[in-house]
């Protein structure tokens, strides 16, 4: 079935840019050639505004809004880039970076990690506030993969790929703030969640190397999200 | 004219940064006609002088030795460029952070040990709680994350500071 919306027009960074109702500001700017900076954002994936480092600034008053859950409007204005912007991005990657213990020479995902190559791009050279260096497990549990919770950035994109892609809803967050947590099932070892199918849809959308393939040295695991974008087109085709 | 006064140091690292400025090979060449290398690992001085233009420490804040020096390369030092990912965020010697002191020690000295078992405490220096990188401790004007930097990028920086301009930190990613 295909959705007739109607045509509107948003301006970003001052450019008149057409586009459609039911559009979120991320997909629009995307598709006139501005790309936004986000890190919880999966292609076919619905968006949750967990990361945000896709907060733009809207309307004249330049309020601040995350870019993936927020509609376009007939003649909204948009900034992607300013000063302003710049700071809260970089702040928001060092707070991700301080948050748990993310060494990245060690990492499995070295090299081809989405945090670290932000914090490349973002010019994040080093971390303002003081590293908590928390006491986090790994579940080396199941048969195939590895989930390390040092490495992980809540951003859900395993929960939703999960959920939303394979069905089953292996996947969530416990606990609040700073204890949130990622678990499998009722908070088992991921071995015996035995919702679990093993497809493995979560490694792959995974951005960091918080879950991986076992037998993975230092920055063997690179990650194919297209795969997961084509399911997930394929899925919504058939609903 | 003098030439500025250049210093490296090791604290809590591998020295692989120190490796990867040998690793300009010929550029090393360049560097030594723009600065007088007064204090490093790879140079021949006891005491870390005065005066010094651009220190460039590798290495994490390990023990109670090394946060004395770091301070003592602070009050000496003009421009102080924390060098790798260890210097920045504590990077590997950090790991041990989650482990009590005392503990650690036991595992690796005595549970760890096939002779000798004993924690050794003369003549080493007594670890701080955790491994922590320098900008807990001291104002760093520079950091050149990457374990290790690529050797042209430490060349660039140097040779940025040692004309007072600051550094073109492009492309540098920790890890």
């Amino acid at each position: 079935m295909i959705l007739k919306t109607k045509s509107i027009s948003i301006r970003i960074e001052g450019e008149l840019v057409p586009t459609r109702e039911g559009k979120t500001i991320l997909e629009a700017a995307r598709e006139a050639g501005h790309p936004i900076p986000t890190l919880c954002h999966l292609d076919g994936i619905a968006d949750v505004g967990a990361c945000r480092l896709c907060i733009v600034e809207v309307g004249g008053s330049g309020r601040l809004a995350p870019a993936c859950t927020t509609p376009v409007q007939d003649g909204l204005s948009v900034v992607i880039h300013s000063p302003r912007l710049a700071a809260y991005r970089r702040m928001i990657v060092e707070l991700l970076l301080a948050e748990r213990n993310h060494v990245c020479a060690v990492c499995v995902s070295n090299g081809h990690c989405e945090l670290q190559a932000m914090a490349a791009a973002l010019g994040v050279t080093s971390v303002r506030f003081p590293y908590r260096y928390p006491a986090l497990g790994v579940d080396l549990s199941q048969e195939r993969y590895v989930l390390d919770h040092n490495r992980c950035i809540l951003c859900t994109r395993c929960v939703r790929v999960c959920a939303q892609v394979e069905g089953v809803h292996v996947w969530d967050l416990m606990g609040r703030g700073i204890h949130t947590c990622l678990v499998s099932d009722l908070d088992q070892p991921w071995a015996e969640a035995s919702t679990c199918t093993r497809c493995g849809k979560c490694v792959q959308a995974c951005p960091t190397g918080a879950l991986a393939e076992k037998g993975k040295a230092v920055g063997e695991m690179v990650k194919r999200t297209e795969p997961l974008a084509l399911a997930a087109g394929r899925k919504g085709a058939r609903a | 004219m003098s030439l500025p006064k250049l210093a490296t140091v090791w604290l809590d690292g591998c020295s692989g940064c120190h490796m990867s400025l040998l690793d300009l090979d010929e550029g090393l060449l360049d560097l030594a006609a723009q600065a007088d290398l007064v204090y490093s690992p790879i140079a021949d001085a006891a005491q870390f002088p005065q005066g010094v233009d651009v220190t460039l420490v590798e290495g994490a804040v390990s023990s109670q030795e090394d946060a004395a020096r770091l301070r003592l390369i602070r009050s000496r030092t003009r421009v102080l460029v924390a060098l790798g990912d260890c210097a920045t965020t504590g990077n590997v010697p950090a790991m041990r952070n989650i482990v009590p002191v005392q503990r650690l020690l036991q595992r690796v000295y005595v549970e760890g040990a096939d002779a000798g078992a004993a924690v050794p405490t003369a003549g080493v220096p007594p670890l701080l709680p955790q491994a922590r990188p320098l900008h807990e401790f001291v104002p760093v004007d520079v950091h050149l994350p990457g374990c290790p930097p690529p050797p042209k990028a430490i060349l660039a920086a140097i040779g940025d500071l040692l004309h007072g301009k600051p550094p073109k930190l492009a492309e540098l990613k920790f890890g």
